[in-house]
């Protein structure tokens, strides 16, 4: 017989052993699997880290999605503290980049100390009201966050889309269906040589450390994620923690947005995102839903994501490599979560046996 | 008489259209049915797409070909059980992760498949063939009975898993598990081995999905083959409110949909209905279910009332 029984609540040490011990393992099975592709693990892996960090060109591109993942997983932990599963990361992704993007062409010609604000505060608006109407539905019907978040990713990419194609096609592109680009004053200004949204992702990781740490706001946010009925009986207004958590989620999830259309592609399209939105929610979730986890488990990430192409023009391996790679670790990592807090127990029956008798 | 053959014939396409996710939203309500959310149906599709493909190609068998592309799907699905079920893993975020696996996978191994084509032996396995009379019926009668089998195959898995959650005792057991496993478990069900038998073989439906895409409906292998269709899958399983039959109606309302959007491009209406924002309409359809069957409260109609929550039996 098999058993599984309850550890001892687990110290921080052996939790983080743990979790190095799964990353060791994953990385020692995918290289088994890469291996009988028939490459050579280790090179695979040194090109991985090569090609995402010792160029400059490349730590850039680096550097461009560790920054939109960090700010998209903040948004994702402030609603999953709340136990509101918030898959529409995507989505309102996506109309924040929308909200920024219309002010953008709209007002081309203010100056940027104007511009850049007004778009992040429309992108901000825009993605709020984007994870506000799940919310809503969810309190008004009962119905499940996690399928209308879900439901809700596909009908903005649908809507960008139908801008691209239609209302918003630049009539300078010849017919293809291209979104006109930012003017100068709607790009993000470089800081170091990487657009300055690394610097309000920063800012934004400290504001949601203090507000999940040592604010009001953030402890009631982590009570209604323990248990609805506690937060009532506490006499919390449930429905307002949850409008803004949520509202803050998906304001976020639009600032992200607004980054990714201003300072990488200075423009809009419906493959912005380019899945970003999803890969948010794992990285939120591997780094236990805390800020500064967050920053390196992104940072991982993105070098993942960024060394795939760069590993096809090199070594001429397909850049799906990356995926299988990083669906191993993931897929390791969550497996290794159970061994933190149980473990299996062997138990012959013989003995079992032998209890009664004795 | 024409407009009776042109129906006809917009139907039988359409039949084709939904085909590879009628067969996805049956291997998600397999899952869903026993209490498991799988956001990979995407990624299985597309393992079971190119596995299939694969297989095709190297043994010009097609039966062999379709039975690799449902084991593939099945793969998938067995780690995201082993991580859910046993190992009591987060089930969105391991669905997710299933689906940029199989995304890689596919990746990998459509570099190998890529421009090279079926021999005649598969292809003429999977195309079209006419039932006679049968399919002189007018309307309906060129879409059931003048198709590839494949189609077929998969209206009747759909009729065989209806009746099989309906009016069979293991089919009630798998639902009680879904609903209740507390209960389940106390009653003597074995509660994983049900969660793991149904977890795999909705990934064998969603692999066998995946691969009539490759296999049969476009006889190629291309980059991205589903283009999203397990996401739509997702969709439809609550648009069908876990029903495999009202399964078959929602992925051919779907096919239609896909089938007009194309149609509507080509004729001259005096106004053009943007073909993008039609893409909006199963997503916008579900949600407006979703709210449906919540206010109705029919228990018909519900989600499985342990969908999404892992079992653990020490924490009853």
């Amino acid at each position: 017989m098999i058993k599984i029984v309850k550890k001892n609540a687990p110290t921080p040490l052996r939790e983080n052993l743990t979790r190095i011990l799964a990353v060791v393992f994953a990385f020692v099975m995918s290289g088994i699997i890469i291996a009988l592709m028939g490459y050579n693990p280790f090179e695979v892996y040194w090109k991985i880290i090569e090609n995402s960090l010792f160029s400059t060109m490349r730590f850039e591109g680096t550097m461009n999605k560790a920054i939109i993942l960090v700010v998209l997983s903040l948004g994702i932990a402030i609603a999953f503290r709340m136990k509101f599963w918030n898959i529409g990361a995507e989505g309102q992704f996506y109309m924040g980049a929308f909200g920024a993007t219309w002010i953008a062409l709209s007002f081309p010609e203010l100056p940027m100390i104007v511009l850049i604000p007004m778009m992040i505060l429309n992108a901000f608006i825009y993605g709020a009201v984007w994870s506000l109407i799940p919310a809503l539905i969810k309190w008004k019907f009962g119905t499940s966050e996690t399928l209308v978040t879900l439901m809700m990713n596909y009908i903005a990419i649908a809507w960008i889309s139908y801008l691209q194609y239609g209302p918003w096609r630049d009539p300078a592109a010849l017919g293809a269906g291209k979104i006109s680009k930012f003017s100068e004053n709607a790009v993000l200004p470089d800081v170091f040589g990487i657009h300055c949204g690394w610097i309000i992702a920063l800012v934004l990781v400290v504001v949601m450390t203090i507000l999940f740490k040592y604010t009001k706001l953030g402890y009631k946010i982590d009570v209604l994620g323990e248990s609805e009925t506690t937060a009532k009986y506490a006499g919390m207004n449930t429905l307002n923690i949850m409008l803004i958590a949520v509202m803050i989620s998906g304001g976020l999830c639009g600032i992200a947005g607004m980054m990714q259309s201003s300072a990488v592609e200075k423009s809009l399209s419906d493959s912005l995102s380019g899945g970003l939105g999803f890969t948010a929610v794992i990285t939120a979730w591997l780094a236990k839903l805390k800020p500064p986890a967050i920053v390196f488990v992104s940072f991982a990430f993105a070098m993942l994501l960024q060394s795939g192409t760069a590993l096809q023009l090199d070594l001429k391996i397909s850049s799906s490599i990356c995926s299988i790679i990083q669906g191993i670790i993931i897929f390791f990592i969550l497996g290794s979560e159970f061994f933190i807090n149980y473990k299996f127990v062997f138990t012959p029956r013989v003995r079992e046996a032998g209890k009664e008798n004795g | 008489m024409d407009i009776l053959n042109e129906i006809g014939l917009f139907l039988q396409t359409s039949l084709q259209m939904g085909t590879h996710i009628l067969l996805a939203i049956v291997g998600g309500i397999m899952c869903e049915r026993v209490g498991n959310m799988n956001l990979g149906i995407e990624g299985m599709m597309l393992m079971g797409a190119s596995f299939g493909y694969f297989i095709g190609v190297q043994t010009e068998n097609p039966i062999l070909a379709m039975l690799c592309a449902g084991l593939a799907g099945a793969l998938g699905a067995l780690i995201y059980a082993i991580i859910t079920v046993t190992l009591r893993g987060n089930q969105v975020v391991t669905g997710l992760v299933l689906t940029i696996f199989g995304t890689g996978v596919a990746g990998f191994i459509g570099k190998t498949i890529s421009g090279i084509s079926l021999s005649q032996n598969v292809t003429g396995f999977f195309a079209a063939y006419s039932i006679p009379f049968l399919s002189d019926i007018p309307i309906i009668g060129k879409a059931l009975f003048e198709q590839s089998f494949y189609v077929q195959l998969a209206i009747i898995v759909s009729i065989l898993c209806f009746i099989y959650f309906k009016k069979t005792r293991a089919g009630l057991n798998a639902r009680a598990v879904g609903e209740n496993p507390a209960a389940a478990d106390a009653s003597g069900i074995n509660v994983t081995l049900y969660k793991y038998l149904h977890i795999t073989g909705g990934g064998f439906l969603c692999g066998l999905g995946g691969a009539y895409l490759s296999l049969a409906f476009l006889s190629r292998w291309q980059d991205d083959i589903t283009a999203g269709a397990g996401w739509i899958a997702v969709a439809l399983i609550i648009f069908s409110t876990w029903n495999p039959l009202k399964a078959i109606l929602g992925a051919y309302l779907f096919g239609l949909l896909k089938g007009l959007n194309f149609k509507l491009q080509n004729i001259d209406m005096g106004f053009t209905i943007p073909s993008k924002l039609l893409d909006m309409v199963p997503y916008i359809a579900t949600i407006v279910v979703l709210i449906l069957i919540t206010l109705r409260k029919k228990k018909e109609h519900q989600p499985p009332a342990a969908l999404g929550n892992p079992y653990f039996r020490e924490e009853r």
